[in-house]
């Protein structure tokens, strides 16, 4: 384990030092001269091994014409750097949406890569920290594309996509161009349901304590289609700024006679993570019966409201709880 | 299907490697065994079968391992050894066409394209003429498409060639610097295998009836000769190679003469500077002409008046060389070569020897002897023809009683033996004679269809003396060459047609051609890469002159291409590059468009810090923003052209 800690901080350092990751960038992110790097491939090497041999072959035999292949062939190589070079230059990547998952499924990140070129890019391949590099693709002239990086998530949270690798072996395999790139990407993970959760807590507080489930200001009730006639208050900016529909804040009263999700009367021998996990198994269950429900954190109430808005922004809630202050909501 | 929809196709990596295999192959096909031809067309045939229908399902895997390891003894068996020149040849292309039905993945592919390599330069070993270096680069460009086609899967063909020319010809400079300026090292690095070269045509250290007639179909290049003045009349160009001395019955055969530094005659009458181009032929002589004056490097004088070099002629070697037809050579010859050069085989030839006596007996001299057996050539009807009948073993008898139709080696061989049998010391020479000026850059080209025999004879006081017997039976075979001698409805190689006079021509042109890329190209070694530093003005070139060189001209090279990496493509709408060249005027005066400012709020932003200009820049700002934003204007265009004008007019000084 620290072994592996030691690794990651002295890949940072290289990272800092030599790819000149200054931490994440602001999008879209352009490749200049600066940030491309090239160094042969294995096959690079076994094509010029052989080269050398066959010049040996040319200089033993006095092959004049010999020569004059080894050179074609080498010169071929060293152009193939600067149309390795050339086919990252001034490529630009912006972060595409992420839509949530739950904790240990893939998170999807998008990344979008935009070609200002006549000319198209071809075998590009973008690889996140630790993976495998998977298919290629190409990007047509003055076009973007679309690429989507699966990652593993294990906890809940926001989790960052964090460095990716943008790389060519383009022409010939030769090759290999690439740039390191740490886009501004976040998917927010929610917790994992509980796979086998109890049923439903039973009302507990139904009955005369029971306010109207009226719109009132109190608390937080989900989001709904914005109407002209909203106060530009309650429209849910954060979604619009992703690009998301216009929608309006839902706010109501206490809602007690609906179905309220409440971690304080979960088992006290269950921790954080698990009351969370259950929390989770619950909203999903209480959204599949399309029954309405409040969420009670420590600290959070979230007011009765049923909807795929409410149950995202209180899944929202879970995978936040109590997580950096920095990472952004 | 047309060429343009063939540009289309996408085509899988594996059929441009069979495409570069079989460019690779093809030239092997005339050096190599019969047998292995066949056996590589045969894989070759499966392989394009396979490429087209798909894998054979049953006993591939054992089929391809049989033939493997039977390729493997086929080759043992023919060449003795796996080691060597030929062999490894043979293994290589044997693998190379096996190989492809083992292409498991991308490595595969690669591994195969880099054997193709290696046979590519395995055909230069044999041959390094112009066709071939353009089949070479053929192949290259098919070897690197193949590459290319494993990254970039998804462009078709047509895309494909064209970025593999675009690699070729960006890498051409790279070939040129280097060819001029790589240190040349003078190889071979370490001992060479003995089959190393092969045996190639021409003369043998033997003559026997047909040795040279053989010879005369060939019209390949012997050696070529650059005369400083005009060239030596036709019946001086007489090209020294073996002496033969050693007749037994049927062949003739050179005895070791012994050599020196320093030649055996002293040099008289007209001499004639020349430049020698030989052909490689693996053996010790250098065929000058008759004789060399005293002062070749790293040659031999031998005691024959041969010029011999002290290493065998493996590789093209130009030598300056300066000629005295006129010497008399050996006035004073040792009894026991005079005596050498008298014996006859016992019991060969016996009407030969009774038509000598018949013919000398009352000649005064041995100059009168010669004179009358020189009669007999002339008017016995004797003809001359490049497909003589076979001889037995009389065959000088049988040559001059029966037959009357042979070639020079059969006048040289009769002559002689009467000569002998007469009293007088003769010997068969043999060599090229004659030689034809290409009128293209003046070089006189001296072909295998050359190949002559002659006779010496050796007279007291005046030593050897050169008569070819063949010029008296047929005289115009040394004026007009080998064409010209033949009777018109004689067999005589496709070459020598009298009606391909343009044929000729344009072989003229070729040969020219061929012999500036022999001097420039093949004969670009380390002395000329000296030769031209110091034509460059580097004094005393060593291997660091041209590191450096070396250095400067790929660093040139390459800022060149990264230059043209990074050249911004211009948009191809007028309007934009007329927006682009106003953002960067106002760039350079510290006001540079932040890229989510649309051209209103730059606006608005320019006019409070450059106040003075303001309605020029509200205008050029307003004119982009109706164009770029508002409805299509049919006259879009000409008003971005106008735009651009103005904006190149505005002076924010």
């Amino acid at each position: 384990m620290a072994l592996r800690r030691i690794i990651s901080r002295m890949r940072a350092t290289v990272d800092r030092l030599v790819f000149r990751v200054k931490g994440v960038e602001p999008a879209p992110i352009v490749l200049g001269q600066r940030r491309i790097f090239v160094l042969p491939t294995r096959s690079g090497l076994s094509y010029m091994m052989a080269l050398l041999t066959m010049l040996i072959a040319s200089i033993n035999y006095n092959l004049s014409l010999g020569y004059a292949l080894v050179f074609l062939l080498a010169g071929v190589a060293v152009v193939s750097i600067v149309h390795a070079f050339r086919n990252l230059l001034q490529l630009s990547i912006g972060p595409g949406r992420a839509e949530p998952v739950f904790a240990g499924e893939s998170a999807r990140f998008r990344l979008l890569v935009s070609n200002d070129r006549n000319r198209r890019r071809p075998a590009l391949r973008l690889v996140a920290a630790g993976d495998r590099p998977g298919d290629g693709f190409d990007v047509a002239a003055r076009d973007t594309h679309a690429h989507t990086l699966l990652r593993p998530t294990s906890r809940r949270g926001q989790l960052a996509l964090g460095r990716v690798v943008i790389e060519t072996t383009y022409p010939l395999g030769l090759i290999r161009a690439w740039s390191i790139l740490m886009p501004d990407a976040h998917c927010l993970v929610y917790p994992a349901p509980e796979p086998l959760p109890p049923p439903l807590p039973a009302n507990a507080n139904a009955g005369p304590g029971r306010r109207q489930a009226e719109s009132g200001d109190d608390d937080f009730a989900g989001l709904r289609t914005h109407d002209r006639a909203d106060s530009p208050r309650h429209v849910a900016w954060k979604v619009v700024a992703r690009d998301g529909p216009m929608l309006t804040k839902r706010f109501s009263g206490l809602a007690g006679s609906d179905l309220v999700l409440d971690w304080s009367t979960l088992p006290a021998s269950l921790d954080v993570e698990r009351r969370l996990s259950r929390l989770c198994a619950w909203i999903l269950a209480a959204d599949s019966q399309g029954r309405a429900f409040a969420l009670q954190l420590p600290g959070v109430r979230i007011g009765a409201a049923a909807g795929s808005q409410h149950v995202q922004a209180c899944l929202a809630r879970l995978a936040l709880y109590r997580e950096n202050a920095n990472a952004p909501g | 299907m047309r060429p343009a929809e063939i540009g289309r196709l996408r085509i899988p990596a594996r059929v441009w490697l069979f495409a570069t295999v079989t460019l690779t192959l093809a030239p092997h096909a005339m050096a190599q065994p019969m047998w292995l031809t066949l056996f590589c067309a045969l894989l070759l045939c499966w392989q394009a079968y396979e490429l087209h229908a798909g894998p054979l399902k049953r006993a591939r895997r054992l089929v391809i391992l049989l033939l493997a390891i039977s390729a493997g003894i086929a080759v043992k068996l023919h060449f003795g050894q796996f080691f060597g020149k030929d062999p490894g040849v043979a293994l290589l292309a044997v693998l190379l066409c096996l190989k492809q039905f083992e292409l498991n993945a991308d490595r595969d592919i690669r591994a195969a394209v880099l054997l193709s390599f290696f046979l590519q330069l395995a055909l230069f070993l044999n041959d390094q003429t112009l066709p071939v270096a353009g089949l070479a680069l053929t192949g290259s460009l098919i070897a690197t498409v193949t590459l290319l086609s494993l990254q970039d899967v998804r462009a078709n063909a047509g895309q494909q060639l064209r970025t593999g020319g675009l690699l070729l010809v960006q890498a051409l400079p790279f070939l040129i610097v280097l060819f001029i300026a790589f240190p040349r090292i003078e190889g071979p690095l370490w001992g060479l295998p003995n089959d190393a070269f092969r045996a190639t045509s021409g003369l043998s250290g033997t003559m026997e009836p047909g040795s040279i007639s053989d010879l005369s179909e060939s019209s390949a290049i012997a050696l070529r000769a650059a005369f400083a003045g005009p060239p030596p009349p036709a019946r001086m160009r007489y090209w020294r190679g073996p002496v033969l001395s050693q007749f037994d019955g049927r062949s003739w055969r050179a005895v070791a003469a012994g050599s020196a530094a320093a030649p055996r005659y002293v040099t008289t009458g007209p001499a004639f500077d020349y430049v020698l181009t030989l052909e490689p032929h693996n053996r010790p002589w250098l065929l000058a002409l008759d004789v060399t004056a005293a002062g070749v490097e790293h040659a031999r004088y031998a005691n024959d008046f041969q010029l011999l070099a002290t290493t065998p002629v493996r590789e093209r070697r130009r030598l300056a060389l300066r000629a005295y037809p006129e010497t008399p050579l050996g006035p004073v010859e040792p009894a026991g070569l005079l005596r050498m050069n008298l014996q006859l085989p016992a019991g060969f030839n016996p009407r030969t020897s009774e038509l000598v006596d018949e013919l000398t007996r009352t000649a005064p001299d041995p100059e009168s002897k010669v004179a009358r057996v020189l009669d007999h050539f002339r008017g016995g009807s004797f003809i001359y023809t490049l497909r003589p009948p076979l001889l037995g073993r009389h065959s000088v008898d049988e040559f001059l009683f029966e037959t009357r139709r042979g070639f020079c080696e059969h006048f040289a061989s009769a002559f002689v033996v009467m000569m002998r049998a007469a009293g007088v010391p003769a010997r068969v020479v043999t060599g090229y004679q004659g030689g034809e000026v290409n009128p293209v850059d003046g070089v006189m080209v001296v072909r295998q269809s050359d190949a002559h025999a002659w006779a010496e004879v050796w007279h007291e006081g005046r030593g050897w003396i050169r008569i070819d017997p063949t010029a008296a039976a047929n005289p115009t075979r040394i004026d007009g060459g080998l064409a010209a001698a033949l009777p018109d409805d004689a067999f005589r190689p496709l070459m020598m047609w009298p009606a391909l006079e343009w044929l000729r021509d344009m072989r003229h042109q070729w040969e020219a051609l061929s012999n500036a890329w022999n001097e420039w190209v093949l004969g670009y070694n380390p002395e000329r890469q000296r030769r031209l530093m110091e034509r460059f003005g580097f004094e005393q070139p060593d291997w660091r002159t041209l590191g450096a060189l070396l250095g400067g001209a790929i660093t040139i090279l390459l800022l060149g291409l990264f230059g043209w990496a990074m050249l911004k493509e211009r948009s191809a709408d007028p309007l934009d590059r007329a927006w682009a060249v106003f953002c960067a005027k106002l760039a350079r005066h510290a006001l540079p468009r932040h890229p989510w400012e649309g051209p209103l709020d730059y606006a608005q932003r320019l006019t409070q810090a450059l106040p003075r200009h303001a309605s020029r820049i509200r205008h050029i700002t307003g004119v982009y923003a109706n164009l770029r934003y508002g409805p299509p204007n049919p006259k879009h265009v000409q008003l971005a052209r106008k735009l651009l004008q103005e904006i190149k007019r505005l002076d924010l000084k």
